[in-house]
């Protein structure tokens, strides 16, 4: 069978920190592995403090691994890469620059010219929704605004891969629902590869096509769920399937909720 | 005063990631009343008419109450003291030459204390190693420098100078320091990841995101400039407003040194006022209720 290429690939990967009491070492994430295939979308969780924000922090070449291998396209990480593409919780609009300068930000590191920058930037913006608002400064935009000019100033660099780092959890529910829908239909409409770390389990089931669950520390991939729903590019349709809650209750018995909870 | 201020900057830089979520309709959060207590006409009345009061009481009180003169010179008094100070003690080249060194000054030091601020900033150990130092040089009370520097260079401009230099120095400093120190670690990795080199980061975060705590350091320098200037003059030398107070003094012309505490509050009015206007037009992203 002939299988699509990964653009991302963990193999073993082992993270170690110094503790802050500076003696002792934390493992974050012990022997992960994991891939993601071109065009796929796929969602890790797991309880807090399990060491997904480590693995973005590796994959985009800002920290190194203590262990084991990361591949981008098959060639190993080894610094800031300008194929990867992240978006964290906080937008991290330069609050000093417009919209459109602020999406342009992550091309300025490149030798393109200024009116190729400005362009691109342009596009991106209409493709998030945005052209009325290249002017603006980020004070006068909504947080989902806000985060969708994060993503165009993410998809700017043209990433061969996009790290979603809980990108909609410091939103209310409303405007969540609709900004996952805004998300879903760009990433789905371009074909970018996503992974989305994420502790939102319905989240993570109305938005990926794979699901990896995560161990508490030291964190571990102990379980994958291919999400066998259709509609991936519209998280509001896949809410409303009866089937996207019996994938939410398998997370929660997978995650041992339920137990603790009542513990 | 100024520790207070340093907190006020520092709280904003941290501002963008706390905002509300919605769209900021206006710049006013709240809306003044357009009449009654607290719309803008009555305010500016209630400014006006309280100004006014207090000269009336200073020209009328002191008399009635039998203080004499030479305690407290009625407005009039002062008035009449400016017009000689105008005609016959050369106020103006004392007035040029005060606002000359003040803010020569506090150009100068401002330029330096950002400087030191973003040098410090940009290197963790330098900042480790000198910052007892500079802690300790921020206590000392800068102004007791300045009989130092006229034995040093004489009774001329460079003591005023470098006193107001070292006045408004350190304020600047910390302000940019700390902001330095205290900036989103996010950005910088956001940066990174986008392959940007140290230098590009410094100039196209960093310098950007220390405005606010510049801004503030810039507004305190200000006020502590013509201090820096007054003392200056002060102990030493034969101009400026400073001087003045010193000259009156001598000659128990208690109206001459209200003048000429009068003039100096109004050179710091003009400075302080300038850098607002600045920091209006740096500080443009920063909706006006927050700034």
């Amino acid at each position: 069978m002939l299988k699509t290429a990964s653009v991302l690939e963990l193999v073993g990967v082992t993270k170690r920190f110094r503790a802050p009491n500076g003696v002792s070492l934390l493992t974050a994430i012990e022997r992960v592995s994991l891939d993601v295939r071109a065009g796929e979308f796929v969602a890790v969780v797991g309880p807090s403090g399990c060491g997904k924000s480590t693995i973005l922090n590796l994959v985009a070449g800002l920290d190194r691994p203590s262990d084991g291998r990361i591949l981008l396209n098959g060639v190993p990480v080894e610094g800031p890469n300008p194929t990867v593409g992240f978006m964290l919780q906080k937008d991290l609009l330069l609050p000093w620059r417009t919209i459109v300068h602020n999406v342009e930000f992550g091309l300025e590191a490149r030798s393109i010219s200024r009116a190729a920058r400005r362009q691109r930037a342009l596009r991106e913006l209409e493709r998030c929704r945005l052209t009325d608002f290249a002017q603006s400064y980020p004070y006068q935009l909504s947080g989902g605004m806000r985060q969708r000019a994060a993503l165009a100033r993410t998809l700017a660099i043209e990433p061969a891969i996009v790290l979603l780092d809980e990108p909609f959890s410091s939103l209310d529910a409303q405007t969540k629902l609709i900004l996952q829908k805004s998300f879903a239909q760009t990433i789905a409409s371009s074909q970018i590869t996503t992974l989305l770390i994420t502790h939102d389990l319905m989240e993570a089931v109305i938005m990926s096509d794979r699901i990896l669950v995560m161990s508490e520390r030291p964190g571990r991939i102990v379980e994958e769920i291919p999400v066998d729903l259709p509609d991936r590019d519209n998280p509001m349709a896949r809410i409303s399937a009866p089937r996207a809650r019996e994938y939410v209750d398998h997370l929660l018995s997978s995650l041992h909720l339920q137990e603790k909870a009542a513990a | 005063m100024s520790s207070s201020d340093v907190t006020a900057a520092v709280g904003r830089t941290m501002e963008p990631a706390s905002r509300p979520t919605e769209l900021v309709a206006s710049d006013h959060p709240m809306p003044a009343p357009a009449t009654g207590l607290g719309s803008p006409t009555s305010i500016l009345v209630g400014s006006l008419s309280f100004g006014l009061l207090f000269l009336l009481a200073w020209q009328f009180l002191p008399p009635a109450l039998g203080v004499p003169s030479y305690i407290i010179p009625t407005v009039t008094d002062l008035a009449r003291e400016f017009t000689r100070m105008v005609q016959r003690e050369n106020l103006m080249v004392h007035v040029v030459s005060t606002v000359t060194i003040a803010t020569a000054g506090f150009v100068i030091g401002s330029f330096l204390g950002a400087a030191m601020g973003y040098v410090l900033g940009m290197s963790v150990f330098i900042e480790k190693v000198l910052s007892p130092y500079i802690l300790g040089l921020q206590i000392a009370p800068k102004v007791a420098f300045a009989p130092l520097f006229i034995m040093w260079l004489g009774y001329n401009a460079w003591p005023k100078l470098l006193v107001t230099v070292l006045v408004v120095f350190f304020p600047i400093l910390v302000n940019v320091l700390q902001s330095m120190k205290t900036i989103d670690r996010d950005l910088i990795n956001l940066a990174r990841a986008y392959s940007m080199s140290r230098l590009q980061i410094f100039w196209k975060i960093e310098v950007p995101a220390s405005m606010p705590a510049l801004m503030a350091g810039l507004r305190i320098g200000a006020t502590l400039a013509v201090i820096g200037v007054t003392v200056g003059e002060l102990v030493g030398g034969n101009t400026g407003l400073g001087y003045l107070i010193t000259f009156g003094e001598g000659q128990a012309n208690t109206a001459m040194v209200f003048n000429a505490i009068v003039l100096l509050t109004l050179v710091g009015i003009v400075l302080y006022g300038a850098v607002t206007m600045i920091e209006a037009r740096v500080l443009h992203y920063i909706p006006r209720a927050m700034r």
